[in-house]
């Protein structure tokens, strides 16, 4: 457990020398979605009995994907990694007494807690002030919170795993553009991150809530705003779990097929 | 004791000529070339040895190196490395204890990759093992918690690598600010803080200047005196041969061609590179 919580300490460190980087993150995040808000206010007044969610737990959903866009941000790929699998210094990784898997599955969440944590404290603390409708509303009741807060690290958890799938992928065929391009483009799509999923028509809906990507961010954020509770959140929650054991049972298997098979090229 | 017998390693290479009509070609059919990077390599190093490990250019040395510290899989042959079986594609159960206290075989019998490395150095004169922007320290501390340290073996270490390797206000800075050679020196130090009792060096001193070449090369040799550290070097300079390794092995187009030490291959006045052009022209390699 220590070494886990070493990388986190030393992403922690590192993030904290990118003072800039977050401060223009905030920055855009804030406006990002500020501008959200107003469009989905736009239709919510041209026609409130047709739209999917109310409006408190639609701005909720919005300003709290903004604070934690690093934990679901697909198209963030640990640099670090895919440039050890491209310019060989895979040798060192391999040389460590850990798994190949758990170690960049631990720098991975540890980025994105790291980067996280340094964002999300100022948008949220503003999101909150914000006029009713507008801003961030305190959670529907403490029980709804804690679930929210299980949800959201199982998401985080989800969103790393199947990172870890493009990662392993890269074991086998060296250049990971093409696995990372196709997989950031598709998963900002279904996971409910261009617009929420009960914002598709139902049935696209009822499918899309079954793949992984709906078992990121789609599902915390709702329950957060009270869109999604009772039975409905516990089977969501439960779905959760299982694509997090399939997952990572998947990237296991992979990396280690890799592992055998990586060859370290040059001198 | 580290023993290889009989190992081979063959890599796949696509090749095709220049030009766009044979890159379209090569869509279609792809030509390979079966290269034999190393053919029935045995050789047997001893404990607390000092083994330069020469060769050109593509002889086979770092996939040498590679297949003994369990990171390239060999197509055959056996490897054990301080009774801890490698890999065994000659089928046979390995003679090595068992360790205490972990599960320390593979199904097949081999020691799994984690276990043997854990008590293994390695340092890749091209490749660089340090965090990129966060002070060396930071690695460092990183490096205790992958490798379960103890605070006190940590803190001796620590103290004795950078007394030695005179790395003082190094510590402190981040890598990428580090010139190659003050680099080089981190590198070191940052493979030996788990005090491996071998350790592997490929290119230890590729474009240091003289000041931290001959800053490395007393260390090693001091590690060696003094911890009896059994050190395998390989490296195109022949200075780092001559003032580190008691024992030479000579590899060329995948197989060992000499063994034996400096004074063999010396005659009388020339220079040391002199020496080498002439070994690897006796053996057209």
């Amino acid at each position: 457990m220590k070494k886990y919580l070493s990388f986190f300490r030393l992403r922690l460190v590192t993030g904290l020398q990118y003072r800039t980087a977050a401060l223009a993150g905030m920055v855009t995040q804030f406006f990002w979605g500020f501008m959200e808000i107003m469009v989905f206010h736009a239709f919510y007044k041209a026609d409130p009995s047709a739209y999917p969610m109310t409006m408190e737990a639609t701005a909720a959903y919005v300003w709290l994907q903004q604070a934690l866009l690093v934990f679901f941000g697909a198209w963030m790929f640990e640099g670090e990694i895919l440039d050890t699998i491209n310019n060989g210094n895979l040798a060192y990784e391999l040389c460590r007494p850990i798994r190949i898997y758990d170690m960049w599955f631990a720098r991975s969440v540890a980025n994105r807690m790291s980067k996280a944590i340094l964002r999300c404290v100022p948008i949220l603390a503003v999101a909150v002030f914000l006029p009713e409708g507008y801003g961030l509303r305190l959670p529907v009741s403490l029980p709804a919170f804690l679930c929210f807060l299980i949800s959201l690290a199982m998401g985080l958890l989800v969103m790393v795993a199947l990172n870890m799938l493009v990662y392993g992928s890269c074991l086998y065929t060296i250049s990971g553009d093409g696995m990372r391009i196709l997989f950031a483009s598709l998963s900002e799509f279904l996971a409910g991150q261009v617009i929420p999923l009960p914002f598709f028509p139902e049935k696209v809906e009822r499918i899309l809530e079954l793949n992984p990507w709906a078992s990121m961010g789609n599902v915390p954020f709702r329950i957060y705003g009270g869109d999604l509770a009772g039975a409905a959140m516990i089977r969501a929650m439960i779905l959760q779990a299982l694509w997090l054991v399939i997952l990572v049972a998947a990237g296991r298997l992979l990396c280690a097929g890799g592992e055998k098979r990586a060859v370290v090229q040059g001198g | 004791m580290i023993t290889m017998e009989n190992v081979c390693k063959s890599y796949r290479i696509a090749k095709r000529n220049a030009g766009l009509a044979e890159a379209c070609r090569a869509l279609f059919h792809r030509e390979y070339e079966e290269i034999h990077a190393l053919k029935n390599v045995s050789f047997t190093i001893q404990d607390g040895e000092m083994v330069g490990y020469i060769g050109p250019n593509g002889a086979g040395k770092s996939s040498t190196i590679k297949i003994l510290s369990g990171i390239l899989t060999p197509d055959s042959g056996q490897v054990t490395v301080d009774g801890r079986l490698l890999w065994n594609s000659g089928g046979e159960r390995p003679q090595g204890k068992r360790l205490p206290g972990r599960k320390p075989l593979t199904k097949q019998g081999r020691c799994s990759r984690i276990e043997h490395v854990r008590r293994i150095g390695v340092v890749f004169g091209q490749r660089s093992q340090l965090w990129w922007d966060v002070p060396v320290i930071d690695s460092f501390e990183l490096l205790k918690d992958i490798y379960s340290i103890s605070k006190p073996v940590y803190r001796n270490n620590l103290e004795e690598l950078t007394e030695l390797l005179n790395l003082g206000e190094l510590l402190r800075t981040p890598t990428r600010q580090l010139s190659l050679g003050q680099r080089m020196r981190c590198e070191i130090a940052a493979s030996l803080l788990h005090s491996p009792k071998i350790l592997f060096l490929d290119e230890p001193t590729i474009g240091l200047d003289a000041v931290s070449k001959l800053a490395v090369r007393d260390f090693v040799k001091q590690l060696n005196q003094k911890h009896g550290t059994t050190v395998i070097l390989t490296t195109h300079d022949m200075q780092d041969i001559e003032a580190l390794a008691s024992r030479i092995l000579l590899i060329g187009k995948g197989q060992i061609l000499m063994d034996g030490t400096l004074e063999d291959i010396r005659h009388g006045g020339e220079n040391m590179d002199e020496t080498l052009a002439e070994l690897y022209r006796t053996y057209e390699i």
